[in-house]
């Protein structure tokens, strides 16, 4: 039983680690591509280090994946948090099919004020 | 205060990532946790005293498992976008307001909105979080916080509040 | 050895060379940046199939020092495109 939900999960992981690269080639902006390479692959790796409690039980190997679990969930979020912030300011345009962006305002606001600072 | 909490978290960790309770593992343990707390300690978070409630626990169990729900959602949901040959998206850069307090509070509802469908957080200003939305649903200013952040904030506020 | 996390072990690293296609083609730095970031969450996956494979415990060590690792290097490369000074 326990081999078998290793395996499944196992196998979960793998599948959406693959939609997460797929998305990484096909989708058009730097934008698209992060969300939907952090959430797959981010998912994907969970369920990767979880069906190692499946196959070890509670001993050493099985509490160190899931204490990697909550650890790989905040790196994975904040990272992509830093990274598209950082492609925003770096001066990425959004792609063609955009349709709003409030973020512009803001960034205008403050890159006034810059010169200012120093 | 703050410190001594960061200290016994941190030894904790170091237990639970070893476990071995030997008297120089002990040893190399405190050390580094010792360090940590020495260079690190102001920047932990504040109102310790919010960790012995023991409400908070039970309401942390329902928010993860709604949570864990939402995570699946969105996996299925990138699937069908990038499967689909003509990859229906409408990105966009919203604004949504929020309505809590302390700074933890938002960091766990921004990383939250990372790993729900089809959102991710862009910058956080005051109280005003950006985030980019792969399919933008409504044009509609007031509707955007219903889509977005209703579903986890009254969780969150009850949890890190 | 299990033939089936063998096949697993390959189309994960199948999935790293689609990130460095992403690395080589894209066409701003951030681009390369997402595909070095994805790049190291997916090692972490070799690095747990490989530990079930091989049956070494230490080799999962490795993957959760290499999801701290690729985490500091991202943050650092994100700080660098957004123009800020490293100790803000």
């Amino acid at each position: 039983m326990n081999e078998i939900l290793f395996k499944v999960l196992l196998t979960i992981g793998v599948v959406f680690n693959l939609f997460g690269c797929i998305g990484l080639l096909r989708l058009p902006d730097v934008y698209n591509r992060l969300q939907a390479a952090t959430k797959c692959v981010t998912l994907g790796t969970c369920s990767i280090l979880l069906s190692l409690i499946f196959r070890f039980g509670f001993t050493e190997a099985g509490i160190k994946a899931l204490l990697g679990i909550p650890l790989l969930f905040f790196a994975a979020t904040v990272a992509a948090h830093a990274l598209v912030r950082g492609s925003y300011h770096f001066g990425v345009k959004m792609g063609d099919q955009s349709v709003i962006d409030e973020y512009a305002d803001h960034k205008q606001e403050s890159s006034q004020k810059e010169p200012k600072e120093d | 205060m703050k410190h001594v909490a960061l200290f016994i978290i941190l030894l904790g960790l170091w237990l639970l990532l070893t476990l071995n309770l030997r008297t120089a593992n002990m040893l190399a343990g405190i050390t580094a946790a010792l360090v940590t707390t020495l260079f690190f300690g102001r920047y932990f978070v504040t109102g310790i005293r919010k960790f012995l409630e023991p409400m908070r626990y039970l309401w942390l169990l329902v928010f993860l498992v709604i949570f864990i729900w939402e995570c699946l959602k969105a996996n299925f949901d990138v699937a069908y976008r990038v499967i689909h040959p003509k990859m229906p998206i409408r990105p966009g850069i919203i604004k949504v307001k929020l309505d809590l307090k302390s700074d933890f509070a938002k960091v766990m509802l921004a990383n939250s909105i990372t790993m729900t469908p089809g959102t991710l957080s862009v910058d956080l200003i005051g109280d005003i979080l950006y985030v980019h939305w792969i399919y933008v649903r409504t044009s509609d200013p007031e509707k955007y916080s219903e889509f977005i952040t209703s579903k986890f904030e009254k969780y969150i506020k009850r949890i890190f509040d | 050895m299990d033939q089936y996390l063998i096949i697993l072990l390959y189309i994960q690293i199948a999935l790293c060379f689609f990130c460095l296609v992403r690395i080589i083609r894209g066409p701003t730095i951030p681009d390369r940046m997402v595909g070095i970031d994805i790049f190291g969450i997916l090692v972490v996956g070799i690095c747990v199939i490989l530990a079930v494979l091989t049956n070494r415990m230490f080799i999962i060590d490795i993957g959760i020092a290499w999801v701290i690792l690729s985490f500091i290097g991202t943050l650092t490369l994100a700080k660098y495109l957004g123009g800020k000074k490293l100790n803000e």
